[in-house]
């Protein structure tokens, strides 16, 4: 009898060494004399379990981890391969309580099937989203995700049922949709994880955008951080083509959507829609001034979705069950599901994909297990490079959009980094203002300019210079670009610097050389 | 095949597709490992742009090297959830260990440091990619073995 084991191949197991666990799986199940299948799934998402192998057993997927190629000798010689006892056994693993908190609507998939098969899409209920479509046309789409209440998540949350109206509603010949997957903000890696664990519910998900608006071509821009993202996503591809999901006739039903690749190449900004726009039209990554919006001139001057990698992933599943049984989900204005990440020093970090309303410190304590070092929480940072940080007195926060903007901070696209007491929170300011100077597209002259000024002047208030004089100026400096820059990179930046000011103020008082 | 050849089969290859610089670039750079000035009128050409418009799509974008690389290069994240596990200990390590600031390759042509702002491995910082290789959960010694590890697949 054949055993089936599942060793993941997303590249944050690849990063503590997967492929070699895969290939010591191989090798000592056949000194055994075990027949083996090993499938490379997804991750499971719970991080600090990786490398997590998992064997199919008749109680049910029975995971191990984190396992070294190293440990795999004892494992298989305990039994691993018929769910046999060994300290790094965790049991069945969808019966973990990490696991079995989530509601996972975008992530269904992810860890439990080969990314790249066919059979187990549709096995697990992939195209009946884009079939239901088809059936109901594109106008009833795109009702059904105005219903849903779906909001976009790569962090200004506009509802992309309105956004797909927009371009609906222009006319043209030729449209496109374009997904952003230039997933930048540090502590963030769930579009990657999807990407990489589920790409055809991806592109499913930009079939139906397609289908909803009347396009006909799409671009996915991948980060080239991200090269294990491009290389399956590529593949992806090719199969769906094959598969008839892609071209001139997708599903027999006449829809002719293309899908093609494209790569950006290291600069934060092009994740603003705009910059991500001149960049897949071949020019540096400058953003436009708005209006005229994308929905209405866009890539090439033409009607454009651009929706990020969750959003569009979101939308098989909203189309498959309805909206409103996603709308019956979350709180308020922030309806179904999101898909928070659990960083930096974090005991379990992951991702935790949940209705929106949890809060904040269940995410972080409970669920994370405080932080990697033991050591108290000091600050949090949601939302990324250009979201506040929160003091650890400041974490019984609901996770929505509406109830942290109220608080001064956002929700952003559901990252959240985890510091301890050992952080320099005026570093932490001082770096937020040189990631703006080094990643600002140069435009606008409150984001160019103000970001090197921020980093000089944090510098004189440690260093003890004129501090009532520099403090004020650094509001000043903080309100001129809120106001005055053109888009989110100069117009957030004050944000991590506000926040570290307020709650963190101590920092700030010159008592050392500045590192 | 000539350099000229080299670059005009990578133009060629992406002669269909809408704003081909980008993927264009990124073909030459696989190709020769970074973008030479002398290719930009070559391309500017092909596409029928001008030379200053290559030149400032070139130099925007981080990733195009304007310079060989070593024959390891090691992008070391420095973004927040990685400082938060100590990743510019990493940085001063590395910059110690081979003798180069980040940004720089060494005099010998072996190591080529270059930071990066996030990699997506956020929950297993530190993190660093190693000749487009990701890395998790790294000290120093585990880079030098990763590294010393690169090395010795280039050179054998």
């Amino acid at each position: 009898m054949t055993t089936t084991v599942y060793v993941p191949r997303d590249a944050a197991a690849l990063s503590v060494g997967a492929d070699a666990v895969a290939a010591a799986i191989t090798r000592e199940a056949a000194l055994a004399g075990r027949a083996v299948r090993v499938v490379r799934n997804g991750s499971r998402g719970m991080l600090w379990l990786e490398t997590l192998v998992e064997v199919v057993t008749e109680a049910g997927r029975i995971g191990y981890g984190p396992v070294t190629a190293e440990a795999v000798p004892s494992l298989i010689a305990n039994g691993m391969l018929d769910g046999g006892d060994h300290e790094l056994r965790v049991g069945v693993v969808e019966e973990l309580p990490w696991f079995r908190a989530q509601n996972r609507l975008c992530f269904a998939r992810v860890g439990v099937t080969d990314p790249l098969s066919p059979e187990d899409y549709r096995a697990h209920g992939g195209l009946t989203g884009l079939r239901r479509a088809l059936e109901i046309g594109p106008a009833a789409t795109v009702a059904e995700v105005t219903d849903s209440g779906l909001r976009g998540r790569g962090g200004a949350g506009f509802p992309a049922g309105i956004k797909w109206k927009t371009v609906a509603d222009t006319p043209g010949e030729l449209k496109f949709v374009c997904c952003n997957a230039d997933e930048g903000d540090s502590g963030t890696f769930a579009d990657r994880m999807l990407i990489e664990g589920d790409p055809f519910c991806l592109i499913e998900g930009m079939t139906i955008a397609a289908f909803a608006v009347g396009a006909t071509e799409g671009y996915i821009y991948i980060r080239s951080e991200y090269p294990e993202a491009v290389r399956t996503f590529r593949r992806a591809i090719d199969i769906a083509y094959a598969q008839g999901w892609l071209g001139d006739d997708v599903l027999g039903s006449g829809l002719r959507f293309d899908l093609m690749v494209r790569v950006g190449a290291g600069a934060y900004i092009c994740g603003e829609e705009t910059s991500m726009l001149e960049s897949l039209e071949g020019k540096r990554g400058v953003v436009r001034a708005k209006p005229p919006i994308p929905a209405i001139t866009g890539l090439f001057g033409k009607p454009t979705v651009v929706n990020n990698v969750l959003t569009l992933a979101s939308v098989p599943a909203i189309l498959a069950d309805g909206g409103a049984a996603y709308q019956a989900l979350g709180v308020q204005r922030s309806r179904g599901t999101q898909v928070f990440q659990l960083a930096g020093n974090i005991a379990r970090g992951g991702v935790f994909e949940t209705a929106f309303g949890i809060s904040l410190r269940d995410l972080v304590e409970e669920h994370g297990g405080g932080t990697l070092s033991g050591r108290p929480v000091r600050a949090v940072q949601v939302g990324g490079p250009l979201g506040a940080y929160l003091p650890a007195s400041g974490l019984d926060l609901a996770m929505d959009y509406e109830a942290f903007a109220e608080a001064g901070a956002m929700l952003g696209h559901g990252g959240i980094v985890v510091f301890d007491d050992t952080v320099d929170m005026a570093s932490m300011a001082r770096f937020a203002f040189s990631f703006c100077a080094e990643e600002s597209c140069g435009k606008c002259t409150p984001c160019r300019v103000g970001a090197v000024r921020g980093v000089e002047v944090i510098d004189r208030i440690v260093g003890g210079e004129d501090v009532d004089d520099n403090l004020a100026l650094l509001g000043d400096l903080c309100e001129l670009m809120t106001d005055g820059s053109l888009c989110a990179m100069g117009g957030l930046t004050p944000n991590p610097v506000r926040s570290a000011l307020q709650h963190f103020a101590d920092d700030f008082t010159p008592r050392r050389v500045t590192p | 095949m000539t350099v000229v050849e080299r670059v005009l089969a990578v133009i060629e290859a992406h002669r269909g597709d809408r704003g081909a610089l980008l993927p264009i670039l990124h073909g030459i750079q696989a190709e020769f490992g970074y973008v030479d000035q002398s290719v930009i009128p070559l391309v500017a050409k092909e596409l029928n742009l001008s030379r200053a418009d290559v030149h400032g799509v070139v130099t925007f974008y981080s990733d195009f090297r304007s310079e060989p690389p070593g024959r390891v290069t090691v992008q070391l994240c420095r973004a927040e959830a990685c400082q938060a596990v100590g990743s510019e200990r990493l940085v001063e390590h590395a910059e110690a260990a081979y003798g180069v600031k980040v940004g720089q390759t060494g005099a010998d042509g072996v190591v080529t440091l270059a930071q990066v702002f996030c990699l997506g491995n956020c929950a297993l910082g530190p993190a660093a990619q190693v000749n487009g290789r990701l890395h998790g959960r790294l000290d120093p010694a585990r880079l030098d073995g990763v590294i010393n590890a690169e090395y010795e697949a280039r050179t054998s």
